[in-house]
């Protein structure tokens, strides 16, 4: 039994009965904990209330352009890679209300909403993902000016870290350094260890308050070959991943061609249908939709999701700036794989494969990397020189 | 230069309108004070982000002067929707604007060296506030060249006051129309063909640039034939913008935020991105 709280790095072991105990002691600390459940044809993040919610003995097979659930043999709880959702559905919502005005007569007086912080718990969240929203934390709270309500979403989450055991058809988080093992950001990380009939995890403390929480779990005490038996899972799934992206020199490659000929074949495959923004978990951008009701006498500004593929979202008066499909999907995969490391440090991308997966066409990030690569003009011949 | 931000950097503060000039049938000069506390500072070539009621919010460029601190004053010109309402707002009504945002014109390192302004249309207003600067701090600077093109004598922003600052000894206003008309007397064509005729010393010369961006463009290629390093140029880009905070993504520019790391930019750092078609 617990009731010893461990050190931070610490391992345990513990049992299903254990994660059941664990999910009660989030919900009774007043926890919204969101976790992966079955949805409408693939796994989605939704409020959980016990191990049942969970998808036991689904996985997913992804590959470019194609997403389909099957049965497993065995009924783990996290046997699935990631599915089309991700944690920045819960932090940057899809849609939010900024703000509120009242207009009476000549006055008009902008009211603050109330910012919704629901404390949340965050269950099965995998290596890519956490550096998806240390990524989000970056460009929302790192700069000179922050997203409060991202912010106040942010703050006290529990996140309960899960290391792959299965690679999915189209990630590659090992090029992208975020997996397949979560890095710390965590306060407790579990690999699920489903071999030989037992069904168990190896649970690693990530912070005090996961030390905390979890002294309160049955649990016992993990032996050497517990801990081999989840660095195997891992690496396991680090080999059989399948696809890698080469990031050598990547910024001053995609930053240097912006003209290179690959940019027209992959714009005559995209239909700049914006799914693979949508489904991205770095991808932040947005526009705002300003109203009123009918007498004029209030308004709101609402806050929605949007994609560097619209029109519209270069658009300044006299039409787009990027009017060409090639513009845009250049905009895209420069972006994230260029220009964030100009401006928040790091790689926008971190392999986790959805925008493969969900493109309708099955572009493949990785292989337009490479295809640009394969005949690239070199870095530093100037492109056509200034103007 | 900093701004009282509201703790939420998205909410919008109440301004009222003090006077509305009409500049053109479609440019409305609009002079704001803040409905409630003080106004902050802004520096030449910042914006704000003005909001209409119920219609949306758009970034326009603080067109007053500096060291007026009373008030914001801005020239904008009804181009769609949201434009359109701010145009049409009159004295004693109200909006909403957050700011002031981003890079200003590089008024400190041009200090001692000549300037040339060179502004297209529209673009004089976002200059207008780096001219009462220089003019009040008139011994702090060289030679002041302004090169400014419009399409057609009636389109000359600012008429009365270009005419008074014309009479000046200690500035030089050159003005070049598309289209003549029979009264008019000065240049025609475009501003970019001013640039050989202005003396340009190349060793001590910053240039100002703000205009749509063929004109800018051209303008730019001039300043480089007249051996002005790229260095020496700044430039005032546009490009679509909801937030003004670098957190929509909206105004990206190459590597760029020109919401937060412009919209003034030093030629040299945007370069490659400049030349790049559709970027
Ligand atoms: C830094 C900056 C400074 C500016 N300063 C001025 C100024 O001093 N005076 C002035 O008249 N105009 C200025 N503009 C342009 C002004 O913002 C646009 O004319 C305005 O956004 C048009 O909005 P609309 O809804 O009336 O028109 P629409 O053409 O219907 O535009 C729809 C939407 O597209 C976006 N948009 C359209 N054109 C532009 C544009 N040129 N730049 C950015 N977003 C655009 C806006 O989000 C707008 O709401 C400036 C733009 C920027 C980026
Ligand atoms: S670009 Fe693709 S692989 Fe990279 S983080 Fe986004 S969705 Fe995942
Ligand atoms: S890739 Fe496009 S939608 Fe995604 S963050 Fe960059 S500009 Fe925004
Ligand atoms: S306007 Fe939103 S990021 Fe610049």
């Amino acid at each position: 039994m617990g009731g010893h709280v461990l050190a931070i790095g610490a391992k345990a072991m513990m049992t299903r009965d254990g994660l059941q105990a664990l999910i009660e002691a989030l919900l009774s600390r007043g926890y919204r904990l969101i976790g992966p459940r079955l949805g409408e044809g693939a796994i989605v993040y939704d409020d959980i209330g016990g191990i049942a919610d969970l998808p036991a003995g689904w996985t997913d097979r992804q590959e470019a352009g194609s997403y389909r659930l099957e049965r497993r043999a065995d009924a783990a709880f996290f046997g699935y890679a990631v599915g089309p959702q991700s944690w920045k559905r819960f932090l940057h919502p899809p849609v939010e209300r900024l703000w509120q005005a009242r207009r009476e007569g000549d006055e008009l007086a902008i009211l603050p909403i109330e910012i919704e912080t629901p404390k949340f718990a965050f269950l099965g969240v995998r290596g890519c993902e956490l550096r998806a929203i240390q990524i989000q934390d970056r460009v929302f709270t790192g700069g000179s000016q922050v997203d409060v309500a991202y912010g106040a979403r942010r703050r006290g989450n529990f996140i309960v870290a899960v290391n792959c055991g299965t690679a999915g058809g189209t990630c590659f988080c090992v090029s992208m350094a975020s997996g397949p093992k979560a890095k710390g950001g965590f306060d407790l990380a579990l690999t699920e260890l489903i071999e030989g009939g037992a069904h168990e995890f190896l649970v690693e403390i990530g912070s005090a308050t996961g030390a905390d929480l979890f002294a309160g779990i049955p649990q016992r005490t993990a032996s050497g070959d517990d801990i081999a038996a989840a660095e195997a899972v891992v690496a396991r799934t680090a080999r059989e991943m399948g696809r890698t992206l080469d990031n050598t020199g990547i910024k001053e490659l995609l930053q240097g061609n912006p003209n290179h000929p690959r940019w027209d074949t992959v714009a005559s495959r995209c239909l700049t249908c914006a799914n693979c923004t949508m489904v991205c978990p770095t991808c932040f951008c947005t526009t705002v939709e300003d109203g009123s009701d009918l007498a004029g006498a209030t308004a709101a500004r609402v806050r929605k999701w949007d994609s560097c593929f619209t029109l519209d979202f270069s658009f300044v008066h006299g039409g787009p700036v990027r009017s060409e499909p090639r513009a845009r999907y250049r905009q895209w995969m420069t972006h994230k794989l260029a220009n964030w490391i100009d401006q928040f440090g790091k790689s926008g991308c971190v392999g986790c494969g959805r925008c493969i997966t969900w493109c309708p066409v099955g572009i493949d990030i990785t292989e337009e990397v490479a295809a640009i690569r394969a005949n690239a003009r070199t870095a530093g011949t100037p492109e056509k020189g200034g103007a | 230069m900093t701004a009282a931000f509201p703790a939420n950097a998205f909410v919008p503060t109440a301004y009222r309108v003090i006077r509305q000039r009409r500049e053109m049938r479609d440019v409305a000069t609009l002079e704001l004070s803040a409905a409630a506390g003080e106004l902050p500072t802004f520096a030449p070539g910042q914006f704000n982000m003005l909001y209409a009621f119920g219609v949306g919010e758009v970034a326009i460029s603080v067109s007053g002067d500096p060291g007026n601190r009373g008030r914001f004053v801005h020239t904008l010109r009804a181009v769609g929707a949201v434009s359109t309402a701010l145009a049409r707002l009159e004295a004693g009504q109200m909006l909403g604007l957050r700011g002031p945002f981003g890079t200003g014109w590089p008024m400190t390192a041009a200090v001692g060296s000549d300037l040339v302004i060179i502004a297209g249309g529209l673009g004089l207003a976002p200059l207008r506030p780096a001219l009462y600067h220089l003019l009040s701090h008139r011994a702090d600077y060289g030679g002041i060249t302004v090169l400014y093109g419009t399409r057609h004598p009636r389109d000359i922003l600012y008429r009365r006051e270009i005419e008074r600052w014309r009479r000046r000894l200690d500035l030089d206003i050159e003005i070049t129309v598309d289209h003549a008309d029979r009264a008019w007397h000065g240049h025609v064509g475009v501003v970019p063909a001013l640039i050989p005729r202005a003396a340009i010393d190349p060793e001590n010369t910053f240039a100002l640039v703000c205009g749509p961006e063929a004109m800018m463009r051209f303008t730019v290629a001039g300043l480089r034939d007249a051996g002005l390093a790229p260095e020496r140029i700044y430039l005032s880009m546009e490009r679509n913008m909801k937030c003004a905070l670098g957190l929509c993504g909206r105004c990206q520019f190459g590597p760029t935020f020109i919401c937060k790391d412009g919209p003034v930019m030093r030629f040299d750092r945007i370069l490659q991105i400049f030349a790049t078609r559709e970027i």
